[in-house]
């Protein structure tokens, strides 16, 4: 999970990963942001996040996103 | 005679009065109410002004009411520019201080933004400008003085000083251009535009003015579907959106994630790219799972919008480059070598009336862009320089290769890296900035020197300067910067560095 946050940090530091529920209802990453982002988790965690995963759901929050990683690998 | 596009829009309102006109999801607009609309605050600025041929800024959300405010600043016999609501200050100051403008347009939710500054006499909220009578005869005699080579718009880029640029467009460009690219691709009243290009970015303008020519219909994607491709090709198919003018990267996001495998579009005819080279791989994709009828366009804000523009007509393997093509009709590219003779490689240079008014409040910079047509002696002609290196290849058609000077295109937008390192440069812990431009990851990449300042804080720095599409997308801390032997930095070093993976 830290190292997760820590790649969103790359994104946008001004947002506290731990509570925020709502990263992309709040416009926090900029919408080409997720593609890189997806880029780098694929990477650094080794897994393959596709099309179908991509879902404003699946990455509103950094537990969610963490969630995603965990199901995939 | 059309001397002014609202009488394009005023036509297809009598013809389709209910016909819906801009959307954006399930929320949208008829053209009877969207002319009423834009009537409406058309009446209310000049009756506040009393004056016309003026700047207006419009500092709104991308929205059904950015294009009436957009379209009630014309009827009020004015010209606008729209500001990108993410502007940093300093940028928001900059374009304002150019133009000094006789009234701000804001939105209740962007209207803290722009309380800070002082020096903004005029600011208007829409909400209220939407209010009020229309008023006819001001409207008729606003129309009867206006001519064709009045300005529609100012749009700004960025300027090699830090300075932005703006560059001045008259309704006689927009409706030149739009009636050629309206014949090029057969719009009409069936076409459904899915509108991905900000406002303030030229590309918008073929969205915005092909729909408001041929009464045709317009829908605002909004932005976030652009993060979930899947999501994105639902939204085409739900929307019924058949014609699309996207900027490469955004195909690219589709085309990589593999999306057109789970979702097939249904409704798509025509794709349309342009802002910057499109990569075979992803058009290839593309192709594969799309029969659509796919054209590159090339042109810089200074010709509207583009002056040149390919249909695809056969495969293309991934080492090879898609072409701009050809001139569109009423427009002429020269291509000039160095010494201003036609050549088959050179500068690309553009004559014809899609050519801007100029750059506004200057006068040094538009006589350098747009000259006196070297090849014709005998009366004034101007040409616009774009600064592109180009060349044609054995089937004649024209092929871009480079910038002339130190400009980049990224995700679209014309960058300056001279611009972005000098905003980090003026950064106190900074010993020294370099910008390069990766053109095949299509990435900006900073490389610093600093004593004090970590990667992580110096992006933040930078968010609050740059434009969001001016943020290096990495950034890289070195000990020690390369110099060449002339004792310059070792740009090509870093780069080809870069390339290779050594940091």
């Amino acid at each position: 999970m830290e190292k997760l946050v820590e790649i969103l940090k790359k994104y946008n530091p001004d947002v506290d990963y731990y509570t925020n529920e709502h990263i992309i209802d709040e416009e926090a990453l900029d919408s080409f942001d997720i593609i890189s982002l997806v880029a780098d988790i694929d990477r650094e965690f080794d897994v393959e996040i596709t099309a179908k995963d991509i879902i404003p759901e699946n990455f509103n929050s950094a537990k969610k996103i963490y969630e995603l990683i965990e199901r995939l690998s | 005679m059309v001397k002014n596009v609202l009488q394009y829009l005023e036509l297809n309102e009598k013809e389709n009065p209910d016909k819906i006109l801009f959307s954006e999801e399930d929320k949208n607009i008829t053209y009877k109410d969207f002319v009423y609309n834009a009537k409406t605050i058309g009446s209310n600025i000049n009756r506040k002004l009393n004056m016309t041929n003026k700047s207006i800024v419009i500092f709104m959300e991308k929205s059904i009411e950015c294009l009436v405010a957009m379209m009630g600043t014309v009827y009020s016999g004015n010209f606008y520019t729209i500001i990108d609501t993410k502007s940093p200050r300093e940028r928001i100051k900059n374009i304002c201080d150019k133009l000094e403008p006789e009234m701000i347009i804001v939105d209740r939710k962007n209207h803290e933004k722009i309380k800070g500054y002082t020096e903004l006499k005029n600011t208007q909220l829409y909400e209220e400008l939407k209010i009020g009578k229309i008023e006819k005869e001001r409207l008729n005699q606003i129309r009867r003085t206006m001519i064709d080579t009045d300005l529609i718009y100012v749009l700004f880029t960025s300027g090699s000083t830090g300075k932005p640029k703006g560059i001045a467009v008259s309704h006689r460009s927009v409706i030149s251009y739009i009636s050629s690219v309206v014949e090029i691709f057969n719009f009409d009243k069936n076409t459904v535009f899915g509108n991905q290009t900000p406002f303030y970015f030229s590309m918008s303008v073929l969205d915005i003015f092909s729909t408001i020519m041929v009464g045709a219909s317009l829908n605002i994607i909004p932005k976030r579907y652009f993060s979930f491709p899947i999501r994105l090709l639902e939204y085409l198919n739900k929307y019924k959106i058949n014609t699309i003018y996207w900027v490469p990267s955004a195909l690219c996001i589709v085309a990589n994630l593999k999306a057109l495998d789970e979702v097939k579009p249904k409704t798509l005819t025509k794709i349309l790219f342009a802002g910057e080279i499109m990569p075979v791989k992803q058009l290839n994709e593309w192709r594969k799972n799309v029969k659509a009828l796919y054209a590159n366009l090339y042109g810089p804000t200074e010709v509207t919008d583009i002056c040149t523009y390919y249909i695809l007509d056969r495969e293309f393997k991934e080492n090879e480059s898609i072409p701009i093509g050809k001139a569109c009709d009423n427009c002429n590219v020269l291509i000039l070598n160095n010494d201003g003779d036609l050549s088959t490689k050179g500068e690309l240079c553009v004559r014809g009336s899609f050519l801007a008014s100029g750059y506004y409040k200057d006068k040094e910079k538009t006589k350098k862009a747009f000259v006196q047509n070297p090849l014709n002696k005998n009366y004034p002609e101007k040409i616009y320089k774009t600064g592109d290196i180009v060349k044609i290849n054995e089937n004649g058609e024209i092929i871009y290769m480079c910038r002339k000077d130190f400009q980049i295109k990224h995700m679209g937008y014309r960058i300056e890296l001279g611009e972005i390192e000098k905003n980090v440069n003026a950064i106190k812990e900074i010993l020294l900035g370099i910008c390069v431009y990766d053109e095949i990851k299509s990435k900006i990449i900073l490389f610093y020197q600093s004593q004090q300042l970590e990667k992580h804080e110096l992006y933040k720095k930078l968010k609050e300067k740059l434009l969001p599409y001016m943020i290096p997308n990495e950034i890289i801390k070195l000990e020690n910067i390369p110099y060449n032997q002339n004792g310059k930095v070792d740009r090509k070093l870093l780069k080809n560095n870069f390339m290779e993976g050594v940091y």
